[in-house]
């Protein structure tokens, strides 16, 4: 029933990340359609397996159905067409979700905002405080438990965001373009610290973005999907070792992996849909 | 050494911007308080140089006199009326703030009661008042229902308004956390909808004490008979205007009274969070 206690306790050491290829299968996305209003194909025919402890990155330009693709994983709406199956079935608490705004709820302090997603299970904060502080000590806001969030800045609100996409330690994390309204400094920051977390909970992320240098440096697969219809074009390995930081950043391959997935990118971009000869 | 010799150098608009806002601190007080006064005295010098007898238009000094004099009666009635409005508001409150909950959990309650909400709200008191005199036996209750009808509107929409603007994003967090209907309006929309809420409460403390009056004038002198309207109706039959004007200060009083304890109250809830209640900074 509670998904906390299936999975292993990340606050004692979690197992080492597996090598890609290795890793068990979480998630089957196969052949999904989403269709809107009868005509707006905004999917078509996707497919993606997501593993344990993958870093996927979903890379396109506006409205190649990336947003659909997460809120559809999320439960939020149903395929048109095609399937999206959990290894072991789907269970409360499988998913932390951060989007691009913070959405924290102004009335309340930044812990009751990470106990939310325990309260909406019935758990009392007395009951889960340990887990929200140790949430809250993740990304570095264990000072501000009792603070609005009106009185934090927008990288704090969205650190607040993460903690309680983090707080219930599920099985999957998806991020909407979680960084893409911060200043270039506060991002550069979040994204270092983003791959930190990841390193010590080996969780399994899909993390939507515009930014090529973004998913070069978090991920280790890129999918690239192009638009009209939604699709995955292509998909980018990036094999570089984690833990990364600016070594990475600064590195030739880095560069190339750039290079590769700005490539990709326009490829994608310049491909032609069905609907896109007119 | 160049920093502290430029925390001496004084700033000619920074110099401005606080005098404007000491004049505001002041003024926003002062002022009111000035023209309160030149009226008074203008009114007293209006009827003392014209000779006007008390019966037309009575000096502001007569009329505080009455109001010490009639004391114990005027006292008796304005608790009457008090109790009526804070009742009719009591019961504007569970009924608008109940009503726009059943709205908001069923679309087909909605769509089946909400027009005639808004006919009850469009059709003047006044008009429907006589009707209910008929109809209900008890005075208090024809009276009550009279102030709750026009009280209630502004806390149904204004709730109903709140309950519905929440953050789409929240909302979807709540669904993908497999929140229960009851755990969205108890966690997401109630609290939402708070500021709309208090803003409603604020109109109709206003008019939950119009529609008392308003009633009461209606059920005239045959009423149960002792509430400030019927004091102002009352004197007015026998030509005591410093009562009327005695009557008329204590319902006014009793509005801005109503109207502080709600902005009061609302300043409470929302200061934390909202920015309605935060004061600007810089
Ligand atoms: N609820 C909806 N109803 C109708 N059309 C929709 C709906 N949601 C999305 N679409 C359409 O589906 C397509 C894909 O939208 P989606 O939001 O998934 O794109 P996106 O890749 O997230 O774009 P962006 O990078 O701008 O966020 C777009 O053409 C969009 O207009
Ligand atoms: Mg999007």
């Amino acid at each position: 029933m509670d998904g906390s206690a299936v999975i292993t306790d990340p606050k004692t050491a979690s197992a080492a990340l597996l090598p890609l290829g290795q890793r068990p299968r979480l998630l089957e996305m196969s052949a999904v359609d989403k269709i809107f209003n009868g005509d707006v194909v905004a999917l078509r025919g996707m497919s993606l397996s997501v593993h344990q402890g993958d870093f996927i990155s979903l890379l396109g330009p506006s409205g190649c159905g990336k947003s659909t693709a997460l809120r559809l994983i999320a439960g939020l709406m149903r395929p048109t067409s095609g399937a999206i199956r959990w290894e072991g079935g789907q269970q409360k608490g499988d998913l932390g979700v951060v989007f691009q705004e913070p959405t924290l709820m102004p009335w309340a302090t930044v812990a009751q905002n990470v106990w939310l997603p325990f309260r909406l299970r019935g758990r009392s904060f007395s009951s889960v405080r340990d887990d929200v502080l140790w949430a809250l000590k993740l990304v570095g806001l264990e000072k501000f438990q009792t603070a609005y969030p009106r009185e934090l800045s927008g990288g704090m609100k969205m650190r607040a965001s993460i903690a309680r996409a983090l707080v219930t330690q599920p099985r999957l994390i998806l991020m909407d373009e979680p960084f893409a309204a911060l200043d270039e400094i506060t991002r550069h920051r979040l994204n270092n610290d983003l791959l930190e977390l990841r390193d010590k909970l080996n969780c399994t992320v899909i993390f939507v973005t515009h930014s090529v240098f973004e998913s070069v440096f978090l991920s280790d697969r890129i999918v690239v999907m192009a638009a009209r219809p939604g699709r995955v074009s292509r998909e980018l390995t990036v094999d570089a070792p984690y833990p990364r930081g600016e070594v990475f950043r600064t590195s030739a391959a880095y560069a190339e992996l750039c290079r590769a997935a700005s490539d990709a990118l326009h490829g994608a971009m310049n491909e032609h849909g069905e609907r896109d000869r007119a | 050494m160049s920093v502290s010799e430029m925390s001496h150098v004084i700033d000619q608009e920074e110099l401005a911007i606080a005098r404007a806002e000491r004049f505001e601190r002041i003024g926003k007080w002062a002022l009111p308080a000035i023209v309160l006064i030149a009226v008074l005295v203008l009114w007293d010098r209006v009827v003392v140089w014209n000779g006007i007898p008390h019966y037309i238009l009575p000096g502001p000094g007569l009329v505080l006199q009455t109001l010490i004099e009639d004391w114990a009666t005027l006292f008796d009635s304005l608790m009457v009326t008090l109790k009526i409005t804070l009742m009719a508001l009591g019961v504007a409150v569970v009924g608008g703030v109940g009503l726009a909950v059943l709205f908001t959990q069923s679309r087909f309650v909605e769509m089946s009661f909400y027009p005639f909400a808004v006919i009850l709200q469009v059709t003047p008191v006044v008009s429907i008042a006589p009707l209910i005199f008929i109809y209900v036996d008890s005075k208090l209750t024809a009276l009550l229902l009279c102030a709750w009808l026009v009280a209630f509107f502004p806390i149904l929409s204004n709730t109903t308004l709140g309950l519905n603007s929440t953050d789409h994003n929240l909302r979807d967090l709540y669904r993908i956390y497999g929140a229960t209907r009851w755990q969205r309006l108890r966690f997401l929309q109630l609290p939402a909808a708070l500021p709309y809420f208090l803003g409603g409460l604020r109109i109709a403390g206003g008019l939950s004490l119009i529609g008392a009056v308003v009633a009461e004038y209606v059920a005239g002198t045959g009423g149960i008979g002792s509430g400030l309207a019927f004091r102002i109706l009352e004197a007015g039959y026998r030509l005591n205007i410093p009562r009327m004007f005695a009557a008329l200060l204590l319902i006014a009083a009793t509005g801005v009274l109503i109207f502080a304890a709600t902005s009061l109250l609302s300043h409470l809830l929302l200061r934390k969070w909202h920015e309605s209640a935060i004061k600007k900074e810089g």
